[in-house]
């Protein structure tokens, strides 16, 4: 398994309510260590997985919003969020958390995960995909 | 066309299954091979061998299992997702201690892997869901 595709996976449901979210996660980080080149997108109700200050106390699950936090360490860089998806919610960029990576082309410097990208330029990465995984 | 298909949802309550089932029976027919169908969330209770359903329907469980061994299927259950669900087979069952398991024949447990080794060899991986 030497070749290596453009994975882009696709997160379109809110973070509680079902499981799609958390097992889109598990996904992802189970497929990190194939070495692919891997994008997440979030669109529609699935950018409020990336809205800042979840409180899950009262719902009885487990808050893992840690989780997306944690994607630059599995060489996750290329987190698209629809910028249509968050206005149609009254959402900015600035609802959401903060998610990083370590450039390693520019010494290393931390810089942002998250691009803000229209409709049109989402249906153009999901054009340049080899592999969709949709949840 | 090497096809893979990934079923997200469980029997009865939506028809997702039944779409990749009718998938995987038209794309043999076409002469495509079927590389594995993996099953995700609740996708995975289409592995359980103790589904009754009444006898003039459909009876999924059974129809997978039969094109399983027709076809020599690879169908995958993500372990993950089936020990949430109740979904074991008899090594799970010691490993967690349980009374009895309830994998159907022609199904196998096994990691998330499967699904993405899946993505990198086949031409397509067709998802059946919401």
């Amino acid at each position: 398994m030497s070749e290596v595709k453009n994975f882009l996976y696709v997160n379109r449901k809110a973070p509680h309510g079902t499981i799609y979210a958390l097992e889109s996660l598990e996904v992802v980080l189970i497929g990190a260590a194939f070495e692919q080149d891997v994008a997440l997108a979030f669109l529609d109700d699935g950018v409020f997985q990336l809205v800042k200050g979840w409180d899950t106390s009262e719902l009885g699950v487990k808050n893992f919003q840690p989780a997306y936090t944690a994607l630059g360490d599995y060489d996750i860089s290329k987190v698209y969020v629809e910028r249509e998806s968050l206005e149609e919610r009254g959402l900015t960029e600035d609802d959401l958390i903060e998610m990083t990576y370590e450039d390693e082309d520019d010494d290393w410097a931390e810089k942002s995960s998250i691009r803000i990208v229209s409709r049109e330029e989402m249906a153009q990465i999901m054009r340049d995909s080899d592999v969709i995984l949709s949840f | 066309m090497k096809l893979g298909i990934c079923v997200l949802e469980g029997p009865y309550q939506h028809e997702a299954s039944d779409t990749a089932y009718n998938f995987a029976v038209a794309a043999l027919e076409k002469g495509h091979e079927i590389f594995r169908i993996f099953f995700y969330h609740d996708g995975v209770n289409n592995a359980t061998r103790l589904m009754v359903p009444p006898q003039d329907d459909r009876h999924i469980q059974q129809r997978w299992s039969e094109l399983a061994e027709k076809h020599d299927l690879d169908l995958v259950v993500c372990v993950a997702a089936a020990q949430r669900r109740g979904i074991l087979d008899e090594d799970e069952m010691k490993r967690h201690g349980k009374d009895a398991n309830n994998i159907a024949p022609g199904f196998r447990i096994s990691g998330l892997g499967q699904l993405i080794e899946a993505e990198i060899e086949c031409d397509r991986v067709v998802f059946f869901g919401d």
